[in-house]
């Protein structure tokens, strides 16, 4: 499954790295911890976070996640989006909750990496 | 103190099929000129069909563009010239034959163009004309195909030279103990910039060709010891990475404040951090446990109001 698929499926807003949404997404992790995420997020993850600033960007590209879900209408700003757009970190977003769109994924067969 | 790395899992990794990608950027990239076959044989519009024949039969070729006064006048193919057999008209000249309404392919096209005109039209070949429609190559299928395949080895082969000399500079230069020294300077509360030291220090290992399982370890603990830099260090500090053949050695050391209690900073979920650093994510308090867990060795010293000195090794 791609994050393409995945966007379409949820109806998620692409932000950045729009060309980047063909990436094969291996599993789902959520937590709103940078360092959780850096413990437990594998590559080509999705991930979804209520957070929506710069350091999201460093944290995605160092693991090579596949995407990261920003939920309840959080919105990046023009730095994060830039620095997204440059790492090829696709950043999508949505007014829904974490716990909807944790729940939307398990349903299409997106798996934790535990 | 001394802590023993686990086996990390193995993880699944699916890779994005960058052949694709790749081949998808060439048929826009190479220009119809770069694979198209220079040398044209041609034929005049007052030869023969009998003439036709035999330059077909000695060249082994199925079909000739027909050139007059330097300009491309038509193209005549092996098709034309049964018809032209079971008539009975070997002897009529080639103009009489040949079709005129020619389609070509311009030679400073992307190959892309012939592509889609290889599909639309179902032709075996397209003559190839510069902009003033003088006849300057010939393209068939089979010469983009070569010119893609060639345009990627080359493109491999030198992504594999690069890949080469940097995993081979520990065997390039001889001494006793080679390593390679990366420092990295780390501001505090510098937000924006976090994690670029780490991201560096990652590019680089991948370029010296290191495991990526190594890769991930080296990623993880570099990044939480920069953030901790970023996060509660006065002034800074500076991330110093020695790469060696076997095994990297990371150290972190800043100018204070200093860790009161080692080992209260070392349990999961203790933190110090201020609450405006917590609501970014950051200190959570586990950066220390996720470095300890990625290291092979780790030894942290600290003193208070003079600073703090993180030491750890993995093994590559």
């Amino acid at each position: 499954m791609t994050v393409d698929e995945i966007a379409a499926e949820l109806s998620l807003s692409v932000q950045a790295a729009n060309d980047r949404l063909d990436t094969e997404v291996t599993g789902g992790y959520a937590a709103d911890l940078l360092s959780c995420v850096m413990a437990k997020a594998r590559e080509g993850n999705v991930w979804v976070t209520l957070q929506a600033h710069l350091n999201i960007v460093a944290v995605a590209a160092l693991l090579q996640l596949a995407g990261i879900i920003i939920t309840e209408g959080m919105c990046p700003d023009a730095a994060t989006l830039e620095k997204a757009n440059k790492e090829g970190i696709p950043i999508l977003t949505t007014p829904h909750t974490t716990f909807t769109v944790v729940g939307r994924l398990a349903q299409m067969g997106v798996e934790g990496t535990e | 103190m001394v802590i023993n790395q686990q086996e990390e899992k193995a993880t699944t990794t699916a890779s994005p099929h960058p052949e694709v990608t790749k081949l998808r950027e060439l048929v826009y990239e190479l220009k119809i000129e770069q694979v198209m076959t220079q040398q044209v044989i041609t034929v005049s519009p007052d030869d023969s069909m009998r003439h036709l024949k035999e330059v077909l039969r000695l060249n082994r070729i199925s079909g000739a563009p027909v050139v007059h006064d330097g300009g491309l006048a038509g193209i005549i193919s092996i098709e034309d010239l049964i018809r032209a057999l079971e008539a009975g008209k070997i002897d009529v000249k080639v103009g009489e034959k040949m079709t005129t309404e020619v389609q070509t392919v311009f030679a400073d096209e992307s190959i892309i163009q012939a592509v889609n005109k290889f599909a639309r039209l179902g032709f075996g070949r397209l003559p190839v004309v510069d902009r003033q429609g003088k006849l300057v190559g010939m393209l068939t299928q089979g010469d983009v195909v070569r010119g893609l395949l060639r345009q990627l080895e080359m493109e491999y082969h030198e992504e594999e030279i690069h890949h080469y000399r940097a995993s081979h500079i520990f065997e390039d230069i001889v001494s006793d103990q080679t390593g390679l020294i990366l420092r990295y300077k780390v501001k505090a509360q510098d937000f924006v910039r976090c994690g670029e030291a780490a991201s560096k220090l990652k590019r680089a290992l991948e370029r010296l060709g290191a495991k990526p399982t190594a890769v991930r370890r080296v990623a993880i603990a570099s990044y939480e010891a920069e953030t901790n830099l970023v996060i509660h260090t006065t002034k800074g500090g500076e991330l110093i990475a020695e790469i060696q053949p076997q095994k990297i050695r990371i150290v972190s050391v800043d100018s204070g404040p200093g860790i009161p209690d080692i080992e209260k900073a070392l349990q999961p979920g203790y933190s110090t951090a201020p609450e405006w650093i917590r609501e970014m994510g950051f200190g959570a308090g586990m950066g220390l446990n996720n470095i300890q867990t990625c290291a092979d060795e780790m030894h942290l010293n600290s003193k208070v109001n003079v600073g703090t000195r993180l030491e750890i090794f993995i093994n590559l």
